[in-house]
């Protein structure tokens, strides 16, 4: 990999921790908010299904949990266990379609 | 150390130059920090009457309190850390205005003795054996905001990515431990920002 990807992807995990500060704060704040006054799961489902809105949300969420996630365990593996060359980086890219398609899944799963 | 070596143990090898701070030849571990033993009053650092010296970690041993260098000054190499100016001897010297903002960043980094104790507290050295380190990083800087120098892009690309400021954890142990007060972190930091702007303007 050389020095220009390694930078963009630098600033790839800067920026898309930019983005899930205000996500999990978002996240966190409806969730408490939600359950305050004990909603079922069925009235939760209620009000996602159908919301673009909560699509949009999570699905920018789930995007920037795909970047961030393996970019800092890719430094990680390095560091600890000493996991270097384009194994790594093909097992990390695996990892983050693997986020990338569960993470998907799980919102689509209270949108549709 | 002297006296250690006068007196109870004649066979121990350690390095030492000047005694008074300007040459950086002596920095060694002393309980468990790395510093300058000559400017290094033992009443300081004595903990429960005991004081432990060892060489700088993240360098290999040769002998007693000595490492060897080679790997150091190699990086700083790697860093591009050397001058290269545009001017030849037959035109005028370049002005530099001691109070704009890119000599007074220099300024801030440029009294480096190269003593090593900034890389053998760096814990990214000690983690990634590539990592070119706090010293050579903060000789990178200083070049960059040089403004005679000529090299910019190529010691930006020399400094960037695994091996080089994107490694940085800022943990600033280098700053909290330079005898000089120099902040390798801070240079390190504008490191950053500069190959970001270099790749945005599609310089990189």
């Amino acid at each position: 990999m050389n020095v220009k990807t390694q930078t963009i992807l630098w600033i790839a995990q800067r920026a898309s921790a930019a983005v899930l500060a205000l996500c999990v704060t978002v996240h966190l704040a409806t969730m408490v908010y939600a359950i305050r006054g004990g909603l079922s799961a069925a009235e939760i489902l209620s009000r996602t299904k159908g919301n673009a809105g909560w699509l949009a949300f999570y699905t920018v969420f789930v995007l920037a949990v795909t970047v961030h996630a393996p970019i800092g365990l890719r430094s990680v593996v390095t560091e600890w266990f000493g996991w270097r060359g384009a194994a790594r980086d093909v097992f990390l890219l695996g990892l983050a379609m693997l986020l990338a398609v569960m993470g998907m899944r799980a919102v689509l799963g209270v949108f549709l | 150390m002297t006296h250690i070596q006068r007196v109870l143990d004649p066979t121990l090898a350690y390095r030492f130059a000047c005694r008074v701070g300007m040459c950086g030849s002596c920095a060694m571990t002393v309980n468990g920090v790395a510093r300058w033993t000559c400017r290094t009053h033992v009443d300081k650092v004595v903990k429960n009457d005991r004081m432990e010296i060892a060489p700088l970690r993240n360098l290999p041993v040769i002998r007693d309190l000595v490492t060897d260098m080679r790997e150091f000054f190699d990086k700083w190499a790697k860093a591009k850390g050397q001058f290269s100016g545009r001017l030849t001897k037959n035109e005028d010297f370049q002005k530099v205005k001691p109070d704009s903002l890119e000599r007074v960043a220099v300024d801030a980094g440029i009294e480096c003795i190269g003593c090593a104790v900034c890389y053998s507290s760096c814990d990214v050295v000690s983690w990634n054996p590539d990592y070119l380190g706090p010293a050579a990083l903060n000789r990178a800087w200083t070049l960059v905001k040089d403004e005679r120098d000529s090299k910019k892009i190529e010691r930006l690309r020399a400094v960037a990515g695994d091996a080089g400021c994107h490694s940085c954890h800022t943990h600033m142990s280098c700053t909290e431990h330079c005898p000089k007060q120099i902040s390798p972190t801070a240079g390190i930091a504008g490191l950053k920002r500069e190959v970001s702007l270099a790749l945005f303007r599609k310089a990189l």
